[in-house]
């Protein structure tokens, strides 16, 4: 069946929309905290999904062109996914991954709940694309009932060819792996698998699936719709388009913002109505992400080509600012207890050595006597890449940039002092992130 | 040109550390009793010793991979 998009009653059908100019993208047309954006308001903003051009096959084609990399962390160029389980044999699946379990990330959800059909037009796409009857939405338990909602709109309207599954995975920092994810749906445990074989070759049902972000997902709604010249008008010609951020910390305006990859951290800062108070650091692309000290951070480009220098990367989009009268010591072992919490239990390496490792941090946090820095960063070159998913690699890394970051308040609290003016607690979550 | 690799599973690993002992050239334990294992190849001459670790382990945890060079 042809999707036709119009709703009935609703005269004739939609004419293509313009596409949006600058900023913002995906979140055009959304006031901050209303009810989510409903079938007709969204098709009436966005248009109907594209004719043959820019489907099937040659979407594939078209988002090679424009450059769009994953928003889940990894950043892995979305046409090659596609483009590696549409080569496989059999239907498909498709997973949109909208569990968002990192603690500082908000912006899956905001997306979801504020324009769900922006993220169901893009599954449907990528199914369409790739040969999957069947696309399931993994979804944080707050957006379960816009992205169900939305769902029921299309149904009702016979919209689509493929199947939509509204699933809420279990909130764990680890749920949200890839093979975690399509181990729960087939299994009801969420926890890795290992590799090989990758989901793509065999994943949900035994079938080649492809799990993407929800956000990228989004992105592929647009991008069929507008083109690749389109999505390249924002962003960098290395790293094209715009992204969603979610900002924590000492700022006006704590939120999720759509920025254009490669502005700067000051620029970002300044949408949320700039710092609070003078800020020493900033923990860039979230709890797997690095520590800088915000001298350095603040004329960064937010862009793969702009953070690889220092050693970063934007990861899901996470950037939490760290005041000066706040301990980055405390913060980054704050963090590294909460991935120790997290681990999925099942490789040695990561449940002892991040237990370890988030134990001796706790110690130099609370100047609880001398820590053996020697030992701990052996723990951390020890423990990177010995897991069956990359939980520790990311969780050691944090450490490591932490540590780097915060080296002279290492030396402070070996010798039972502490810089900051207060050890009062730091801001390390998205709960007033995520109200914005 | 191919290599022969000793491959771990995280996931069935148990950490009876049986394969260091059988194969102290080529694996040792962490602090955690967990093994890590040289990453180089491994040489023909230790092949043997490789798969006898290989067999020993438990949990089925260890194995040997060919991997284009
Ligand atoms: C421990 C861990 C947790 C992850 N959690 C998420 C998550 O919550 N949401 C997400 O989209 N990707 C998450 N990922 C990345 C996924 O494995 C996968 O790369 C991503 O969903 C692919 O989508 P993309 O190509 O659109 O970025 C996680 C990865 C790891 C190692
Ligand atoms: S590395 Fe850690 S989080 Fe990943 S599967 Fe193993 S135990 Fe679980
Ligand atoms: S013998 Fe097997 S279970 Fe024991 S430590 Fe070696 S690999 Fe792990």
């Amino acid at each position: 069946m042809t999707p036709t998009p119009t709703p009935t009653g609703a005269g004739s059908p939609p004419a293509a929309a313009e596409p949006p100019v600058g900023l913002p993208r995906l979140l055009a047309g959304v006031a901050g905290g209303g009810p989510p954006m409903d079938l007709l308001a969204h098709l009436s903003r966005h248009g109907p999904l594209p004719a043959r051009g820019r489907r099937g096959p040659a979407l594939i084609e078209v988002l090679e062109r424009s450059g769009l990399c994953g928003r889940g962390g990894a950043a892995f160029p979305t046409f090659r996914k596609l483009a590696g389980v549409a080569a496989r044999r059999g239907p498909a699946v498709v997973v949109g991954n909208g569990t968002e379990g990192e603690p500082a990330s908000a912006k899956d959800r905001r997306l979801l709940t504020a324009v769900p059909h922006l993220v169901l037009d893009g599954a449907a796409l990528a199914a369409r694309a790739v040969g999957a009857p069947d696309a399931i939405l993994a979804v944080h338990p707050a957006a379960a009932p816009a992205v169900a909602a939305a769902v029921a709109e299309r149904e009702a309207r016979r919209m689509d060819r493929v199947r939509f599954r509204v699933a809420v995975p279990p909130e764990r920092f680890v749920t949200g792996e890839a093979s975690a994810l399509v181990h729960w749906i087939n299994s009801g445990v969420a926890t890795p698998t290992m590799r090989p074989p990758h989901v793509s070759e065999r994943g949900v049902d035994h079938r080649p699936t492809l799990v993407d972000n929800v956000e990228t997902l989004a992105h592929i709604a647009l991008i069929a719709r507008h083109g690749a010249d389109w999505f390249r008008t924002l962003g960098t010609p290395g790293d094209p388009g715009s992204s969603l951020v979610t900002i924590s910390g000492p700022v006006g305006r704590p939120g999720v913002y759509e920025i254009s990859r490669g502005m700067t951290v000051r620029e970002v800062l300044q949408a949320a109505r700039g710092a609070t108070e003078p800020l020493q650091a900033l923990l860039l692309g979230g709890y797997f992400g690095t520590w800088l000290p915000s001298g350095e951070a603040m004329e960064l480009r937010l862009c793969a080509e702009g953070l690889r220098p220092a050693g970063a990367s934007l990861g899901a989009g996470v950037l939490m600012a760290l005041g000066v009268g706040s301990c980055g010591l405390v913060a980054t072992a704050r963090l590294a207890s909460y991935l120790a919490d997290q681990t999925a239990g099942q490789c040695g390496p990561c449940v002892h050595g991040l237990a370890a490792i988030a134990g001796e941090l706790d110690r130099l946090a609370r100047r609880a006597g001398r820590v053996d820095l020697e030992r701990l960063s052996r723990w951390g070159r020890e423990v990177e890449g010995r897991g069956a998913c990359h939980h520790p690699d990311g969780a050691v890394g944090m450490v490591r940039s932490g540590l780097r970051t915060f080296a002279e308040e290492v030396r402070l609290h070996q010798a039972g002092a502490c810089s900051a003016a207060s050890d009062a607690p730091v801001a390390t979550g998205a709960g007033a992130a995520a109200g914005a | 040109m191919r290599e022969v690799h000793l491959r771990i599973n995280p996931i069935a690993c148990e950490g009876h550390g049986l394969c260091a002992e059988l194969l102290p050239e080529r694996i040792r334990l962490d602090d955690w009793g967990y093994p890590l294992i040289a990453p180089d190849p491994i040489p023909p001459e230790v092949l043997e010793h490789a798969r006898r670790a290989v067999a020993a382990c438990p949990t089925l945890a260890l194995a040997l991979e060919r991997r284009r060079h």
